[in-house]
């Protein structure tokens, strides 16, 4: 039998179409800027000046990229960023670890075991949140040369530990809330103590809100231009430092196509984590939001 | 001596004081439903004993041992969670071994008791799933195994049937009930669903606002409630209750309806005598009040407005003065909206509580 009556779906419905043009304009107007610096960071010098920006390139080299990775001057030093993309490796890794399990511990223990004082706790945490940060840096410079590790790498580890550690912390709390109570119960009457339950039970189940973390804490860090150069001396700037540096210093002709590949190569690693998570995001979002 | 023993309780959340001064025993063996509406503090009660909540005051003790401040795991207790609370990325056979490990249970052991475990509750075939490939009777019967692997003394159930359809409670009860035989441990068994508590229970405990109204077998629960909440709250379709006035005359006593129709009391035995003219509540249950004329009982003048067919038999609804009456009739009897119809009763069966107190008389 036919189904009859009229059709309730109409397939470009006005409202539609009047969505889809947004997107795709708002799209198209924030990849312009992407295209025009792929597009000038593979073409030469002699090009670039003829000032076409929107044009592709007639020879595409990459001089320009070999340029900023290894030879960019700042000053009197022509080493190039490579040596400052190791830095900011250096910084971001063990300052996501380390803030990350921090974050972890403090949630779990703030959502799963309500020690007095713990809602005074978790409201100077919040509190904390909200102080805006130049406030302490003037404090923190004193702190860390007086225990000696100003101008060095671990300056820079220590002071992003510190800050990151308010909005992890509310972040885990909240999403350890979210789990259901009794999981926890059951766990605690099948023995398991403060250490068990959070290695056993409960980090099993929060891969999504760990993609979460680690989104925020590596694009944060990476992209961090304030903290890296005040605490981490001259000789140990990351990316970000170095690519305003390079960018700002002119000797003679302004290199743009240098300067777009450097700026590619600074903002590739955000990019990437961006693109690897997204689809684990949404995998650990479907296999935790099956109740057990 | 009590097997559980709970005494002069105080659980307070802030400045809310949940339990106060409760006591209960249970005996070795004996399987305690703690029953009452959503609030009661019946779950403060059960996860007191389970030390899984701070308690503000009293003491607990479980097989001869103080538990006040142990921890979970050393009270000899296991525990089934209304939500199964499986956890969720452990196979079955991880969920039963959990507590096992964390106790360092050697693994051959391990092996032994999930496969017993695994036998009774016949679950072998799901061994290597994961919670969520488990419909929600398999996932109740894995939690309840992972209670009885851990070979505890005392097993909690709080709700534990709540979250399943209708069918699958009823088959889950009956075999909750045979388990319970076959283990005879002692159970503590927390439920608003007065079914639950009328089938499993060996005892009762009705609970409201935190207090232990009425601890008693079912039965007796059934047929002597202590109190007009006990009664209106145990029972399926509730207790009638009909607003009363004493009457006392030539050495007899009755009730007096709002509507001027006097019913005969005599026959009940009072606890405490009644005083000419006190306002009371006369229960009786729907199937108490028979249709049929039995010699000389005492009846009832209800104008029927409603019937209502439950399969096996019917329920007349009426009133009577400012009463809804139900009465329990056959599935074929017919009768008539707006007749008047003269349901009897044995006194002797019924309730009858002040109104004031609420109270049994």
């Amino acid at each position: 039998m036919e189904p009859s009556g009229p059709r309730p779906i109409r397939r470009f419905a006005p409202s539609r179409v009047f969505v889809y043009t947004v997107l795709v304009i708002s799209a198209i107007y924030f990849l312009i800027p992407l295209y025009i610096m792929i597009v000038t960071s593979l073409k030469g010098l002699e090009e670039v000046r003829l000032g076409y920006i929107f044009q592709l390139p007639m020879h595409i080299t990459f001089e320009a990229w070999d340029k900023a990775w290894n030879k960019a001057c700042t000053g009197l030093e022509c080493l190039g960023m490579h040596t400052n993309f190791w830095n900011s490796v250096k910084i971001t890794v063990p300052s996501v670890i380390v803030s990350i399990a921090i974050g972890a511990v403090n949630g779990y223990a703030l959502a799963n075991w309500r020690f007095r004082g713990s809602e005074f706790f978790f409201i100077v945490l919040l509190v904390g949140s909200f102080i805006p940060y130049q406030v302490m840096i003037y404090p923190l410079v004193l702190l860390t040369s007086a225990i000696g590790i100003y101008s060095t790498l671990w300056a820079v580890i220590v002071v992003h530990s510190i800050f990151g550690m308010p909005l992890l912390t509310l972040l885990f709390r909240n999403y350890f809330a979210s789990l259901p109570a009794e999981l926890f119960k059951a766990a605690r009457v099948d023995g398991a103590g403060f250490w068990g339950v959070f290695f056993k039970i409960m980090l099993p189940m929060s891969l999504p809100i760990f993609t979460v973390a680690i989104i925020l804490q590596v694009t944060g860090i990476w992209n961090d231009f304030l903290f890296g150069v005040i605490f981490a001396g001259p000789t140990n700037y990351p990316m970000t430092v170095k690519l305003n540096n390079i960018v700002n210093s002119i000797q003679g002709v302004r290199e743009y196509n240098v300067n777009m590949a450097a700026t590619i190569l600074t903002g590739l690693v955000p990019l990437t984590i961006y693109f690897i998570s997204g689809k684990l995001f949404v995998r650990g979002i479907a296999a935790g939001a099956v109740k057990g | 001596m009590a097997h559980v023993s709970v005494r002069d309780l105080e659980v307070t959340f802030g400045n809310l004081k949940v339990l106060q001064n409760l006591n209960v025993d249970v005996e070795e063996g004996e399987f305690l439903v703690l029953l009452g509406p959503s609030g009661c503090g019946k779950s403060t009660l059960l996860n007191s004993i389970a030390g899984l909540l701070e308690i503000a005051g009293g003491q607990i003790w479980i097989a001869g041992d103080n538990v006040t401040w142990k921890e979970p795991k050393d009270r000899h207790i296991g525990m089934v969670f209304q939500s199964y609370a499986l956890y969720p990325r452990m196979s079955v056979e991880g969920n039963l071994s959990f507590g096992l490990k964390t106790a360092r249970v050697p693994k051959p052991e391990i092996q032994r008791r999930i496969k017993a475990a695994a036998d009774l509750l016949q679950i072998q075939p799901l061994m290597k799933r994961r919670p969520f490939e488990l419909s929600g009777g398999q996932r109740q019967r894995v939690a309840i195994g992972r209670a009885l692997v851990r070979d505890v003394e005392v097993f909690l159930f709080d709700e534990p049937l709540s979250n399943l359809d209708a069918k699958l409670r009823t088959e889950l009860r009956v075999e909750l009930k045979k388990l319970h035989i076959q283990l005879g441990s002692t159970m503590i068994y927390v439920t608003h669903d007065q079914i639950e508590a009328l089938t499993l229970a060996d005892r009762i405990a009705v609970m409201h606002n935190g207090v232990i109204q009425q601890l008693a077998s079912p039965k007796e629960i059934y047929r002597r409630p202590i109190n007009r909440f006990v009664a209106g709250f145990v029972g399926s379709p509730a207790m009638n209750f009909i607003d009363a006035k004493i009457k006392k005359a030539n050495g007899g006593v009755s009730a007096v309806v709002d509507d001027g129709s006097e019913v005969s009391l005599n026959g009940y035995a009072f606890g405490n005598a009644p005083n000419e003219g006190q306002s009371i509540s006369l229960g009786i249950r729907p199937e108490q009040l028979s249709m049929k004329g039995m010699n000389g009982a005492p009846t009832v003048p209800v104008t029927v407005s409603l019937i209502d067919p439950m399969g096996a038999d019917a329920l007349l609804w009426g009133n009577l003065g400012k009463n809804m009456i139900s009465v329990r009739i056959g599935p074929e009897d017919g009768y008539k909206i707006g007749e008047t119809v003269r349901p009897g009763f044995d006194p002797a069966s019924a309730s009858i509580f002040d109104a004031e107190s609420g109270a049994r008389l």
